[in-house]
């Protein structure tokens, strides 16, 4: 109890192990808004990858360039230009082109929405516990445990969120397309294509969830320890 | 202990005692708009080691602020704050933080108990930031769970703890890093009547156990008759002091009417 010393023996820790604990807690107790809020990932991811991996199945189709599988596109409106001269061939490359800015708008819409999404939940988060990041401020957390724990459960849930966008995303695109395709999409079944949307597709979406939370557990770690002090929140 | 010191010690008994807090000229001014409010106006304040003092006063009076203070919890607009010799003002957010987690514990008025962690994990929390290993932060757990009457219920969750279990659990964890300090906000305001005693004579305990030096904000008349002192706060500044001698012939004559 003699004074503070100066040196040596001023450390004040949060191990890891203990840091995903609680946040893992913290997203249990609060399990229904936890699964509101991974769920704007899972369908901005779904939707992501739909796009992906339909584009990645009609692509593999395209490029194996057989008159029956060529029908079954253009029924679909897809340009099969390979067969036809060069001129069209042009046209197609511009329509497919437009196609994908098209696309690549709606993709970069339906993630921003989840970015905002999942800052507002996490905001509403910060709020409903002032008083519990004030309480572990008086106990000696420093500002970058508060980050720690925030940025942990909001990459928790954007992995979970993601990875069920991800499954969702893809179960459903593999139905429609074996219900246009049949079996050739088993047969020339774009599988490394696939794997690597699902890839981009799972740091998209953690990445997203991690910007979404970083304003929040920003403003969390700058509470005042003296907010745990209040009585009427 | 000699003769001698133990002579010295009765005779000179306030001059030994070493001072744990110590404020000069504290004032606080809060700007609300165009309005400018003294929370403090200049208020001189030594805490003794081992003391448990208690500061009352009616909401508005500064009361608040003059405890936040003591506890590292605001800064002074002018004046200083020592906590153990340290100038509270010089100090940086890292060694905030190890102030209140290593010298200070804290107890609140709505217990604030991390509503995730289970007893236990509640009181060890304070001691995981410090640094103990969990096998030694365990054993130091349960044994304060212990003594406050609750080793049986280390495993609840606070949702499962009666509310003055609950502030229980609050006093083993403001004890958990064996603190120089510990604030208690309104401990009882919560509790009833028999729970607050309870609480109160808890604090006293290890009060009297630990040497720990208790600082209480309180409307609560019980906790005047374990105060070793009480400071009336008043218009932001110390109206009264009184030792516990006055305050016993006081407490009677309140009770007596």
């Amino acid at each position: 109890m003699s004074g503070i010393e100066v040196a040596g023996g001023r450390k004040i820790i949060l191990p890891m192990s203990r840091a995903v604990e609680i946040s893992l807690r913290s997203l249990k107790i609060r399990f229904g808004r936890s699964l509101i809020t991974t769920s704007g990932v899972v369908l901005a991811i779904a939707f992501l990858m739909s796009v992906w991996s339909s584009n990645e199945i009609v692509s593999s189709l395209r490029d194996v360039n057989k008159s029956e599988i060529n029908l079954l596109l253009q029924k679909k409106g897809v340009e099969t230009g390979l067969t036809d001269g060069g001129a069209q061939s042009e046209e197609a490359q511009a329509r497919l082109q437009e196609e994908q800015s098209k696309q690549m708008w709606l993709i970069g819409l339906s993630l921003l929405v989840c970015v905002v999404g999942i800052a507002n939940a996490m905001l509403m988060s910060v709020t409903e516990r002032f008083r519990e990041i004030g309480t572990m401020k008086c106990l000696g957390a420093l500002d970058s445990f508060i980050v720690k724990l925030f940025l942990l459960e909001s990459t928790f849930q954007g992995v979970a969120g993601t990875a069920a966008g991800i499954a969702i995303g893809f179960l459903l695109t593999l139905g429609l397309a074996l219900l246009d395709y049949g079996g050739f999409v088993i047969d020339y079944f774009p599988a490394a294509g696939i794997v690597q949307s699902a890839l981009y597709a799972l740091v998209a979406g953690t990445v997203l969830s991690l910007i979404g939370a970083l304003l929040p557990a920003y403003r969390a770690a700058k509470m005042e320890p003296v907010e745990a002090m209040r009585s009427d929140t | 202990m000699s003769q001698a010191q133990e002579q010295a010690s009765t005779t000179v008994e306030m001059e030994e005692q070493r001072t744990v807090v110590r404020t000069q000229q504290v004032k606080k001014l809060y700007k609300m708009g165009e309005i400018e409010v003294h929370a403090l106006r200049g208020v001189d304040m030594e805490i003794y080691t081992g003391e448990y003092l208690s500061i009352m006063g009616p909401s508005g009076s500064g009361k608040s602020t003059f405890f936040n203070m003591v506890g590292g919890l605001d800064k002074p607009s002018e004046g200083k704050v020592y906590i153990d010799e340290v100038d509270v003002a010089q100090l940086d957010a890292y060694e905030l933080a190890w102030l209140r987690c290593r010298k200070i514990g804290y107890i609140f008025q709505s217990f604030n108990l991390i509503p995730v962690m289970t007893a236990l994990e509640n009181v060890t929390l304070p001691m995981v930031f410090a640094g103990l290993t969990s096998d030694e932060a365990r054993d130091k757990g349960m044994e304060l769970l212990g003594k406050v009457g609750l080793g049986e219920r280390y495993a609840h969750k606070p949702n499962e703890l009666s509310g003055g279990q609950q502030q229980r659990v609050a006093v083993a964890r403001a004890l958990a890093n064996d603190p120089a300090v510990v604030l208690a906000d309104e401990p009882t305001a919560n509790l009833d009547l028999r729970t607050g005693t309870e609480i109160i004579e808890l604090l006293r305990e290890m009060n009297k156990d630990s040497g720990v030096t208790i600082i209480s904000a309180t409307h609560d008349h019980k906790m005047l008759s374990v105060s070793d002192r009480v400071v009336w706060v008043k218009d932001g500044q110390v109206d009264r002091v009184a030792n516990r001698e006055d305050l016993d012939i006081e407490v009677t004559h309140v009770e007596g009417e």
